[in-house]
Formats: C-alpha cells, sequence, structure tokens
C-alpha cells in the first residue's frame, strides 16, 4: 500500500490499533501482529512500587516492534492533558502524543476548547500532537493553527462502535484539508466502517474496542487491517458516483431478439 | 512524613522525590512523576524536596486506546 506520513515519520499500515481490553496480553500480541499494525496507542496509569504491573505491559509492548503513540485518556482539563503528555514524552521516549481532553463523561465528547489550548502549549512545547476532536471544521482549522500537522475526528463516541455518524462532515473535513493527515479516531464497529471511511479519502483508521471486544479478536484484528488495505484502494481507484437512473452494464448493441 | 501517594495517604521517610522513590520500593521501574500536579522529570527528582501533605503522582506505561 502507498505510504502515508506522520510528522514526517513513514508507515505502510494506515490502521492504529490500542492496546486496552484484550482478554489476555497473548490476544493482544497476535492481534497486533495479524493487523498488520505499526503504531499501537498505549496509557499512563498510576503503578505501584509493589505490584509493578506497567512494568511487564512496556515490555510486550516494546516487543512488538511497533511505534507507540501515547495518549491522554481521561484527562478532562488542559492542565491534566499537558502534565500526563509531559510525563509520557519522558517514559515512552516520543513527541507524539495522543491529545485528549474530555468534556462531557456521558459522550466522551471532546472538550474542542481545552483541546486547542492544550494543543497550542504542546506544540510549542515540542510535542507532535494527533488532537482527538470532532468533526466540526472550524475546530480543526483551530487545531491546524495551534501546530497540530494531524486531525483525528471522531466516527462516533468512543467505544459505540456506530460507524461514521457524519458522514457529511467527515467529507467536509477531507475536502477542506486535501494534504492533511486524517484519522478516523473512535466510534468504529465494523470493517465496514473502517473501509467506508478510507473510502472517503481519510488516511488512516485508529481503533481499539472494535477489535479487543470482538469474539474472536485476531481474526477481527486481520479482517480490519484487510478493510482498511481495501477501502484505501477502492479510494485511489476512484469509485462511480451513484445514479438514479439504472444503465445496463451489459452492451445493449448486438443483443439476439427471438420475437 | 505525611505523602499522598497516587491518591493514598502514606508516611515516608524521605527528603526528596528520589528517597521517596526508593522508599516506595520503586527500584528501577519506568516511571513518570508529578508532585501536585506538576511533572517532575527523573533528572530534577533529586532535587525536589517535599513536605508534608505533597501530592505525588507515579504512573507507568499502561493499555490504552
Amino acid at each position: 500500500m502507498d505510504k502515508l506520513s506522520f510528522y514526517g515519520t513513514e508507515v505502510s499500515s494506515r490502521l492504529l490499533l490500542g492496546t486496552a481490553q484484550y482478554p489476555s496480553p497473548q490476544v493482544l500480541g497476535d492481534a497486533v501482529r495479524a493487523s498488520g499494525s505499526e503504531i499501537v496507542t498505549v496509557s499512563l496509569r498510576r503503578e505501584s512500587g509493589r505490584l509493578r504491573e506497567g512494568q511487564d505491559f512496556w515490555g510486550l509492548i516494546q516487543g512488538l516492534g511497533c511505534k507507540v503513540l501515547p495518549n491522554t485518556a481521561g484527562c478532562h482539563s488542559v492542565q491534566e492533558a499537558v502534565t500526563t503528555a509531559q510525563m509520557a514524552r519522558e517514559v515512552f521516549g516520543t513527541p507524539w502524543i495522543k491529545l485528549e481532553v474530555i468534556g462531557d463523561a456521558d459522550t466522551l465528547q471532546p472538550d474542542v476548547f481545552g483541546l486547542v489550548e492544550a494543543a497550542k502549549i504542546l506544540s510549542d512545547d515540542g510535542f507532535q500532537v494527533f488532537p482527538y476532536t470532532t468533526a466540526d471544521l472550524v475546530v480543526a482549522e483551530k487545531l491546524l493553527e495551534a501546530g497540530c500537522k494531524v486531525l483525528m475526528p471522531w466516527g462516533a463516541p468512543i467505544g459505540t462502535g456506530m460507524g461514521l455518524n457524519d458522514v457529511y462532515a467527515l467529507r467536509s473535513l477531507r475536502a477542506h484539508f486535501p494534504d492533511v493527515p486524517l484519522v478516523v479516531d473512535a466510534g468504529i464497529g465494523r470493517p465496514s466502517h473502517a473501509a467506508q471511511a478510507m473510502e472517503l479519502g481519510y488516511d488512516a483508521i485508529l481503533l481499539n474496542t472494535a477489535v479487543s471486544k470482538a469474539g474472536d479478536p485476531v481474526g477481527m484484528a486481520r479482517a480490519f487491517g484487510k478493510a482498511i488495505e481495501a477501502g484505501r484502494e477502492g479510494f485511489l481507484a476512484v469509485p462511480i458516483e451513484p445514479r438514479d437512473m439504472a444503465a445496463p452494464s451489459t452492451p445493449v448493441f448486438g443483443r439476439a431478439t427471438f420475437a | 512524613m505525611k505523602l499522598i501517594v497516587n491518591g493514598s495517604p502514606l508516611e515516608v521517610e524521605a527528603e526528596d522525590l528520589t528517597s521517596a522513590l526508593v522508599a516506595l520500593d520503586y527500584g528501577d521501574a519506568v516511571v513518570a512523576t508529578a508532585v501536585n500536579g506538576a511533572f517532575v522529570p527523573a533528572t530534577a527528582r533529586a532535587g525536589r524536596a517535599l513536605k508534608d501533605g505533597d501530592r505525588i503522582e507515579i504512573v507507568a506505561p499502561r493499555q490504552g486506546g
């Protein structure tokens, strides 16, 4: 597949895979490998000096050989998100940060005002910000002005699996920012949703629950990898426009007549 | 002194953040730290003096979406 670049780093796979909620570490590792993903998302959580649960997990992730995209999941304020990003940069050794500033606990909708503010602070501090945002065009513009060179609009609220709730808004974003890498992040439930986003011209898909909570996470990871490739190739091959009237695909000329 | 470590009140014998991590058994674990909501880089821990009531956050890599 054609290459994709995030902040100058090239990747071949257009699937960014979350690492949470898998039935076991083994299944997580197998799913990442089956998906073909080269970027996995991770988080930071409180560590106990006695239990040290994070250390084994970090060893597992390092063993996968993927690039790591840390998130600020669960942060509800600019200060929390900025502090979490600073901690993530040190621990994971990357300037990449998936910036989440959550504004509503029920829908996990981004607080786009806090998001833009945090994106500006972090970009000015040398971070390469991947903002989890809505599909709002004006917010997207503000995020780019703040220094973001990637945008990650939601398809639907996190974990819902509803797919692309606002196709018009996503099409509009794609049309307005033809040269900005756009990633649909959140809300994807099925491989067909991912393929649909890729057919709209999106550059990549970030998902977690749709794979980790599937009946067979490894099989679903493989299916998403294929769907995303198929959607990308379909987009590049320029789909036909839908039309109202039927048009025969078999030539009319030369049809035998029997009457 | 009394510190709030990851949300729990603890009695810790430590003058600074580095000695607090040692006292709390973190050893060579990969962690990041903050005191009273502000990030403290690993290189600055020894110079970060602590006082009664300081809130310390100690985090490590974990699953995320």
